[in-house]
């Protein structure tokens, strides 16, 4: 409200002057810092609620500036850092991120930090929303089992991160020390259906990712910015399965996003959607259209974006190795009716063979033989080279040769060679389970080929049979109808 | 077997089991108490002066283990003041010998634990009582500096692991009896993965608050022998110990923060 007089100054001038510069008509920022005190708190105090992620604690809804009263407790807790795995996290208010702050600009506020008498570690808090030597760090050095006072005017609206800064700094924060604060606009926030809370953090623990038992803090492998888990607030499963976040299609959805490092920047995405907007540090000129945004270690951005499909979109460090390896995926559940003209969910799914493919001339040219009654081994060969570089080499490999241990060689194969028939069972069908060739066992999944059609299936294995070194032999079409006439139609099969 | 007997005869298993297990880890019968250290030079986290990295500590004697709840029971049953119904406030906290089921009396099976919830001045009393001081951060830490085989096993990276591991357990409610821990070079016991402790020069090693001002200090936190900084940054295990101490004041107590005693060596005869 403050820019008012300025932009109503400028239509005016706008109104009055042809020659206006088109930047006169921007509104004025809001003057940071300088234009935050808005004065001695007014009324009796209030203590701030505070909530534990992902949610975030109501708007104040106040106008005016008032002393607000924050009790923060440090606690160092042991709990589940992925399924099995335990690690000594060390918290503001018992959860990683730690509890979530809300106050509006020009806010005095009184924080009370209390550590807990079973900590064993000093600890004390840097928020990023103070204005002060330290953001409060040495004001609120406290031993365990004491609690330290200091106060602050938030001249800045925004969102924060807090953390601790106690020595060894990267060590309290990797265990879990950090938070958002937010101040608002004097003008509050616009109203939306949902806010949520998240946090990134990466974590380093001796053991490796996954492996069970009580992990240790690894130093080195911190030290050597080479996480174990990349988490969004403080476990692999803090917002997935039945601790997904919620919403419903046509709804406002504001996430307050932050990254707690110690040491990675988050390239923050939500697969499927698309941020309407984004304030990074919740600054007041926002981005639109936003598909991934950076959130530095310690630092934090409000993403707002509107639901229109039904489903599952998942939050991602889009570095995305950090997403399915260690951990960095959350999950926001949409619930609605479907919305097929925005989205139409899986219309077709049919081979596609690009340029695995060379010249289809000899296949046409097997079968025209074929309907012919001409079909001459040779052009068997030919046609089946063709649509076994389509469809088996990616597997079994242009040389047929296969690959040791994962899929077996076709070439010089005894399995294969025993009984070729059987090949065309194997085709139609696929295979599943061990298998022994040529004296090594495989273990793994041919899923059914019975979308190639019988002069396809019986090209093929006359190529396989006729080529490595194999000692020849024709399969021939009605061989394969034979066998596809006894057998059901596989389950799974691609047609 | 009635029940009855049954637990009696597991619980009689299980004593006879505690009291091996002690009799192992304690010092041998007749064996002194303290262990005497040779002095030497060594490179301190703390550099005593600006110019000054390396520190010198004479030879001295220091506590095998630190001081137990029945130790401290003893002392506080011949000093009542230390009584945590009677002390004065300014030395020590309301948490002191807030886990205590009296004024003098340990929670049972408590008696071979680390005392913890004693202040700086309630330890600094009970070694004066005993014609000993608390050791010096020096002494404290050349003797910290130690593993079981060597005298400065600092930039040994496993050593260090070890230590950070026990930092990064919760304080539980209950601790280890003191003396499990296998004895370092020197013949020290539990010197890391049982308690914090205090030492004699307490208040000439106050810290930067906020470790990262390192280099632009506030003058005024800094006064006399505590102008310090942090050498060996990588060596967050001394680190620790000392951001842990400079965070509590002379009247402080916590459930981990323990104490041992030390003392001057005897003139040779």
């Amino acid at each position: 409200m403050r820019t008012w007089p300025v932009v109503l100054a400028a239509a005016v001038l706008a109104a009055c002057s042809q020659n206006s510069t088109p930047t006169a008509a921007k509104p004025a920022d809001t003057g940071g810092s300088l234009q935050g005190d808005f004065g001695p708190p007014q009324g009796e105090p209030v203590n701030a609620v505070l909530t534990s992620p992902p949610l975030v604690p109501p708007p104040t809804g106040r106008h005016a500036p008032a002393k607000v009263i924050v009790e923060l407790e440090v606690r160092e807790v042991e709990r589940e850092i992925a399924e099995g795995v335990k690690y000594t996290f060390w918290t503001f208010g018992g959860t990683v991120p730690g509890s979530f702050i809300r106050v509006r600009q020009g806010d005095t506020v009184e924080f009370h930090l209390k550590n807990h008498p079973d900590s064993k570690m000093p600890h004390n808090i840097d928020l990023h929303g103070v204005t002060g030597p330290g953001g409060g760090a040495a004001s609120s050095f406290t031993a365990p089992g004491h609690q330290s006072q200091f106060t602050f005017k938030a001249l800045n609206q925004g969102i924060y991160v807090y953390h601790c800064a106690t020595a060894p700094v990267g060590m309290h924060v990797a265990n879990g020390m950090y938070g958002l604060i937010l101040v608002e606009p004097p003008e509050g926030l616009p109203a939306v259906d949902h806010e949520f809370y998240v946090m990134q953090g990466d974590f380093y623990t001796v053991g490796k990712y996954r492996e069970k038992g009580v992990q240790a803090f690894d130093m080195q492998k911190a030290i050597d910015e080479n996480p174990t888990y990349v988490l969004f607030n403080g476990a692999e499963t803090a917002l997935t399965g039945p601790n997904a976040l919620k919403a419903r299609t046509g709804q406002r959805i504001r996430m307050f996003v932050g990254n707690g490092g110690p040491n990675l920047v988050s390239s923050f995405h939500v697969i499927g959607e698309i941020f309407d907007k984004v304030q990074p540090e919740g600054g007041t000129h926002p981005q639109e259209n936003v598909q991934t945004t950076l959130i530095p270690a310690g630092g934090a951005a409000i993403v707002e974006f509107h639901t229109e499909v039904p489903g599952n979109y998942i939050m991602v460090d889009h570095s995305i190795f950090r997403a399915f390896n260690k951990g960095a995926l959350a999950i926001l559940e949409v619930a609605g009716d479907a919305r097929a003209d925005i989205y139409s969910g899986k219309q077709a799914d049919e081979s596609y063979l690009s340029d695995k493919v060379g010249d289809l001339a000899p296949v046409a040219a097997a079968a025209e033989a074929k309907a012919a009654g001409k079909l001459t081994r040779e052009q068997q060969v030919a046609a089946g080279a063709v649509l076994f570089k389509g469809t088996c080499s990616v597997c079994h490999q242009d040389s047929g040769q296969g690959i040791p241990d994962v899929f077996p060689p076709l070439a010089k194969s005894d399995y294969l060679l025993k009984d070729p028939k059987h090949a065309i069972d194997v085709a139609l069908n696929g295979l599943t389970g061990k298998v022994t060739v040529n004296g090594k066992i495989y273990n793994s999944v041919m899923p059914p080929m019975s979308q190639l059609n019988d002069d396809e299936i019986a090209n093929i294995l006359t190529y396989v049979l006729n080529s490595w070194g194999n000692d020849g032999g024709v399969i021939s079409k009605e061989d394969v109808q034979k066998v596809r006439a006894s057998t059901k139609r596989a389950e799974g099969a691609a047609h | 077997m009635n029940g009855g007997a049954w637990v009696t005869a597991l619980l009689a298993t299980c004593l006879a089991t505690v009291a091996v297990a002690g009799a192992a880890a304690a010092p041998a019968d007749g064996a002194p108490a303290r262990v005497r250290v040779p002095g030497g030079t060594f490179t301190s986290v703390l550099p005593p002066a600006k110019d000054a990295k390396s520190a010198t500590v004479r030879a001295f004697e220091m506590d095998r283990v630190p001081v137990t709840n029945a130790d401290f029971a003893g002392f506080v049953v011949g000093h009542p003041q230390w009584r945590r119904d009677r002390v004065a406030r300014v030395f020590a906290d309301a948490g002191y010998l807030s886990h205590w089921d009296g004024p003098d009396a340990p929670a049972a099976g408590t008696a071979r634990q680390p005392v913890t919830h004693v202040s700086w001045f309630a330890a600094n009393a009970y070694c004066e009582a005993q014609g000993t001081r608390l050791p010096t951060w020096y002494e404290w830490e050349l003797v910290g500096a130690a593993s079981t085989k060597q005298a400065d096993a600092r930039a040994d990276p496993a050593w260090r692991q070890s230590i950070l591991d026990w930092y990064a357990k919760p304080a539980g409610k209950s601790l280890p009896d003191v003396g499990r821990n296998a004895p370092n070079f020197y013949g020290v016991r539990d010197i890391h993965g049982l308690v914090w402790e205090w030492v004699l020069d307490l208040g000439s090693m106050m810290v930067s608050a906020d470790n990262r001002e390192q280099g632009d200090p506030d003058v005024s936190k800094f006064c006399g022998s505590g102008s310090l900084s942090f050498e060996e940054k990588e060596n967050y295990a001394m680190l620790m110990r000392i951001a842990t101490l400079s965070s509590m004041q002379a009247s402080y107590s916590s459930s981990s923060m323990g104490f041992r005693c030390a003392a001057d060596t005897k003139a040779a005869p």
